[in-house]
């Protein structure tokens, strides 16, 4: 029964933000919509997310320290949010697609 | 890291081992369909799905602060902001024969498996140094910090919202008849 304890060991939360992050690696190199690929982004951010605050669980000496930084993390995430999508309605309002392969305007 | 003796399954650490086991199953189901879903709308229900799960993961970390912003901004407004735009903007996804891009195959998988793989054998193999507490990570000290040693960066995330605000209202305002 050794695995009802592993939510005390570093590893375990670092080795789950790497699985939350490739996930999102994933999805935005094999998503074609502009917001699949704003979603999946959002998962890579809460990977990292999840491995500042393990860090500053297990081994920073003022645990307040990383939560600030997360929190930092997620207001920029909202204003990332924010933008993209803004940018994918205009986008769509002038296209009328938000597929990523069809906005070939600069395309040569 | 010291080890910890393993728990009996029923005593009160044996049954917080198992929610956290749960907690894990369900993040990455979430995780999972919001990375491959077809429909813009499932993904998106997985991610709320994943974000819950992330905050749970907080709470696990002594941080229950954390995990109550997490769900306030992550589940109630960035998820709500893109529930907005799927509806403004993306109709059906439409399931193309088109060519699909060299990355979008096995390579795409390849490399997110390489980058799990890399950091994954990083964590585990790094010896960490762990360092003695200094303070306790209370609302109370994070509320300090942020006006005393972080109030510069406190001031300018501000500053960035509002212009991520207004830029956002302008950007798609524009082109509107």
């Amino acid at each position: 029964m050794a695995l009802l304890s592993i939510h005390h060991y570093l590893t375990t939360y670092l080795v789950f933000g790497a699985m939350l992050f490739s996930l999102g690696v994933y999805g935005l190199v094999t998503r074609k919509t502009l917001i699949g690929m704003l979603i999946a982004a959002e998962l890579m951010l809460a990977g990292v997310s999840i491995n500042f605050m393990a860090f500053n669980r297990f081994l920073a000496p003022d645990p307040s320290v990383g939560q600030i930084f997360t929190l930092f993390i997620m207001a920029i995430a909202a204003a990332e949010a924010a933008i993209g999508l803004s940018i994918v309605v205009a986008v769509y309002r002038h296209y009328k697609t938000v597929d990523a392969e069809e906005l070939i305007n600069l395309k040569g | 890291m010291t080890p910890v003796p393993p728990p009996a399954l029923f005593s009160a650490d044996g049954m917080v081992g198992l929610i956290f086991l749960v907690m894990i199953g369900v993040t990455l189901f979430g995780g999972f369909i919001a990375a491959t879903a077809e429909r813009l709308v499932r993904a998106l229900s997985g991610i709320v799905i994943c974000f819950t799960g992330v905050a749970g993961f907080y709470y696990f970390l002594n941080s229950p602060f954390m995990a109550m912003m997490q769900i306030l901004i992550y589940v109630g407004a960035i998820c709500v902001t893109i529930s907005f735009a799927i509806m403004l903007a993306a109709p059906e996804e439409k399931i193309k024969s088109s060519p699909s891009n060299m990355l979008s195959g096995p390579f795409g998988f390849m490399i997110a498996a390489l980058i799990f793989g890399g950091m994954t054998a990083l964590a585990l193999t790094t010896e960490w140094q762990v360092n003695a507490k200094t303070a306790s990570g209370s609302v109370r000290e994070i509320g300090i910090h942020l006006l005393t040693t972080y109030s510069m960066i406190f001031e300018l995330i501000s500053i960035v919202l509002l212009i991520a605000i207004i830029g956002s209202i302008v950007i798609a305002r524009g082109g509107r008849n």
